[in-house]
């Protein structure tokens, strides 16, 4: 059974149809790329995922249970964690306390302890800075505690909205070796990305958005290779 | 235009001066507005210290003193001569505009236009010298004090804030000397110590030459102990500090529970107002500081309060089945936290400016109800409520007067600034603190948004409730006009003007706009100019609050350091 299924979803702002009939699976311990361009319905996806918006027609299931419909807190508590577009973390809290912050939810001390040592060895940076103002910290770092963050709600699957949206591309690629690495501790992910070069290295399989629908899908490699993605979103000729 | 070598030479010679000028326009502008306003004639009877200034006359000549302060104050570096220049330029143009005043009041009549500018004015600002010398006069003391303004400034730290505080002591004492001596006259040893200070009007000159060497020499004292003592504290072994701490709390609480005793009626009266307004600040300061959500219909809560507690004791209405106000009141409490969930509802999904409009129409809808003839046999419409149960307490005989009700606010306001502090630093707090910041995140961590707002709406309304019962029962009758839309502004200036989600920051903003007008009341329709005046000279030069909430302020410091860092980069 896949770990997170999205069957047919179609999904409206007031009378815009903006998704039509989205598609999509991931499986346990894959990353999992969706890409495309600005307004494609990358973050509108997220969105009807995590429950801020909700599908007219069709269904979401984690591990073969239906979590559409379901109120957003409801759906972090089953499992969806994420990382928001633009990171948004409490700029007046600390670092420390943002992180408690993603485990709002959660009542088992003990597995709260465990993930924050797995944030804390993940990022050694946000532990140095644990006492620090998260509004202080630099952009990467701002990332880092906003995966963090995600992290500490326990998610089943793991939904990063650009993660690398508006960062040198040094830190870029730290980002996204961090992303491999949380995968490899077995969080699978969900990749929603603009820069479809670097997604495409670190994901198994990949899905091309466009409009509000799934134009391609195909493993990552595929996808890398074929003529549509190389023209549209790798800029080669 | 290009600018030749020379302009360019004189305009870096002088760059003082532009702005001490501007300075001087606005001091000016002040004095004029002052002077047309009114106020010159209305307070040129009272002296500040008698026979020597009157309190218009205070007013002018202070204005020319702030203004050469704040024109020095504004140099970017500051050496003797421009400092004092400054001040003089400043304090003379300010003084220069009422002279322009005074003479074109002399060749044409203003007084079509401006009421106030009466003959009967100009005399008064050239103090009652004439025309010619009187205008001469006025100038060199707009030169003088502008320039004695820019000297003090030069001085070190000591003796400038002790030179500061005496004018500000004086000044104060002589402007609320009614005040002053009703709430002391009954205290003996200080009764016969005002009769020193104190002339028929202002305060006397001997007083004041006293008062002018006193002061000066405790506030030295006082720069020169502070430090020390507080280093001597800070020696202490520990708990003999935890020892002192509790006994200054202690003592705190001790003349709170002495407060109406040691301040007579009125100003005990003045504290039930500033309690009223307290208890809906904090309450509100939940709904607003706390979760964000800016409510401008909170005096709806309040009413709701105050009509249950009413009609439930009142025997006028057949429903006063409830003779004691004590049974009457968590009911009336409970209501109101009720209606807050229930119109918190249909607000859900409202964020900022449009959630701001639906409430004030909220709190639009409970006044007109209240006001409506349909509703008019349960809650009296516009006849309102009469005969409210006072609080009675058995075995106990207590005369209701503003002294005793003062105990009730007490015990309110400190039930509910207990209240608030717990919620602040409990799990439902951080949750209203996560939406507040952003709704979308605070989702994203697993927090049930619609409960979270729904009890902040809950909990603000309650303790508008327990606001709303007391007035009900210390008033004794309430009518719908009592429950207007200024209520709920006013509440919300004060949660702003102390700091918003600061719990100290309400109690100081209570003190300050409901607690200060009332002591104002010596400059009667003037009030609320200096009220308003008060509120932007406030949020330009402290716009987080008179004691803003911890993080807030680091925030704004932050936010600060970046922008200078980016101006000195660029």
């Amino acid at each position: 059974m896949a770990m997170l299924q999205v069957n047919d979803i179609h999904s409206y702002y007031g009378n815009i149809h903006a998704l039509k009939g989205i598609s999509l699976t991931v499986e346990q311990g894959e990353i999992v790329t969706l890409i495309g361009a600005n307004g494609a319905g990358k973050t509108t996806t997220l969105k009807t995922i995590s429950g801020q918006l909700h599908p007219r027609h069709g269904t979401i299931t984690l591990e073969g249970e239906r979590i559409d419909g379901l109120p957003p807190h409801e759906i972090v508590t089953r499992g969806i964690g994420q990382s928001p577009e633009g990171r948004k973390i409490f700029g007046a809290l600390t670092v420390y306390e943002n992180l408690e912050m993603g485990a709002y939810a959660r009542t088992d001390k003990p597995g709260i302890a465990r993930d924050l040592d797995f944030v804390f060895t993940l990022f050694p940076r946000l532990k140095e800075r644990a006492k620090q103002l998260g509004g202080t910290l630099s952009g990467g770092e701002q990332q880092m505690l906003a995966m963090g963050r995600a992290m500490m709600t326990h998610p089943r699957v793991l939904m990063l909205d650009e993660p690398s949206m508006g960062l040198a591309p040094v830190l870029v690629e730290a980002i996204f070796e961090t992303i491999q690495k949380l995968n490899q501790e077995g969080t699978t992910i969900l990749l929603i990305e603009q820069n479809a070069a670097k997604a495409l290295q670190v994901a198994r399989r990949g899905y091309v958005i466009e409009t509000g629908q799934i134009v391609l899908q195909d493993s990552a490699e595929k996808l890398r290779q074929s003529e549509r993605v190389r023209k549209a979103y790798l800029g080669e000729e | 235009m290009l600018s030749s070598p020379e302009i360019l030479q004189t305009r870096s010679a002088t760059p003082w001066l532009k702005s001490a000028a501007q300075i001087g326009v606005i001091g000016g502008i002040i004095t004029i507005s002052i002077a047309l306003q009114g106020m010159i004639q209305a307070f040129s009877s009272r002296d500040v210290i008698y026979q020597v200034v009157t309190m218009s006359q205070a007013a002018i000549l202070l204005t020319f003193f702030v203004m050469g302060y704040v024109a020095a104050m504004r140099l970017p570096m500051r050496a003797a001569s421009s400092s004092i220049g400054a001040g003089a330029v400043a304090g003379f143009i300010s003084s220069a505009a009422l002279v322009l005043l005074i003479g074109l009041g002399n060749v044409v009549n203003l007084g079509n236009v401006f009421v106030n500018a009466t003959p009967q004015l100009y005399e008064l600002l050239t103090f009652k010298l004439g025309l010619p010398i009187g205008s001469l006069a006025l100038l060199l003391a707009g030169l003088g004090l502008g320039a004695l303004a820019g000297a003090i400034l030069l001085l070190p730290d000591s003796p400038r804030r002790a030179i500061l505080t005496t004018l500000a002591w004086i000044v104060g004492l002589g402007v609320l000397q009614d005040l002053i001596r009703v709430t002391f006259a009954d205290w003996g040893f200080l009764e016969s110590a005002l009769r020193f200070f104190y002339a028929s009007n202002g305060l006397s000159l001997v007083g004041a030459l006293v008062l002018s060497v006193l002061i000066p020499a405790l506030a030295i004292l006082w720069d020169k102990q502070a430090p020390r003592a507080q280093t001597r504290i800070d020696r202490l072994p520990a708990p003999t500090q935890r020892a002192l701490r509790w006994g200054s709390l202690g003592f705190g609480v001790v003349i709170l529970f002495l407060l109406p005793a040691l301040l007579g009626l009125y100003l005990s009266e003045v504290l039930d107002n500033v309690g009223l307004y307290l208890l809906m600040g904090l309450g509100l300061n939940i709904v607003v500081g706390f979760a964000g959500l800016l409510d401008l219909g909170y005096v709806a809560f309040f009413a709701i309060g105050a009509y249950v507690a009413g009609v439930l004791t009142s025997p006028e209405f057949s429903t006063g089945v409830i003779p004691n106000w004590w049974l009457a009141l968590p009911i009336a409490v409970l209501a109101s936290g009720a209606f807050g969930v229930l119109l918190g509802i249909p607000v859900l999904k409202m964020r900022g400016d449009y959630l701001a409009i639906v409430t004030l129409g909220f709190g639009e809808i409970i006044r007109l109800l209240a006001l409506s003839d349909f509703l008019k046999p349960w809650i009296g419409g516009a006849q309102g409520i009469q005969r409210i149960a006072k609080p009675d307490l058995p075995f106990i005989q207590i005369s209701w007067g503003p002294q005793a009700f003062y105990y009730l606010f007490l015990a309110g306001c400190l039930l509910v600034i207990f209240v608030s502090y717990r919620l602040k630093s409990s799990r439902l707090g951080r949750a209203w603190m996560a939406v507040r910041e952003d709704e979308d995140v605070a989702q994203a961590m697993g927090i049930n948004l619609v409960a979270t707002k729904l009890k902040a709406f809950g909990m603000g309304a309650l303790f508008g409730g327990l606001a709303g019962a007391i007035f009900a029962t210390k008033l004794e009758s309430i009518y719908p006009h009592s429950f207007n839309f200024l209520i709920s502004i006013n509440v919300l200036c004060l949660i702003i003007i102390g700091g918003m989600g600061s719990i100290p920051g309400v109690v100081v903003g209570a003190l300050a706009l409901v607690g200060l007008p009332e002591l104002l009341r010596e400059f009667a329709e003037f009030r609320f100019l200096f009220y308003g005046i008060a509120l932007v000279v406030m949020m330009l030069t402290r716009p987080e609050g008179l004691i803003p909430e911890a993080r807030r302020a680091m925030e704004l410091e932050e936010f600060r350091e970046e922008e200078t860092e980016q101006a000195t980069a660029s």
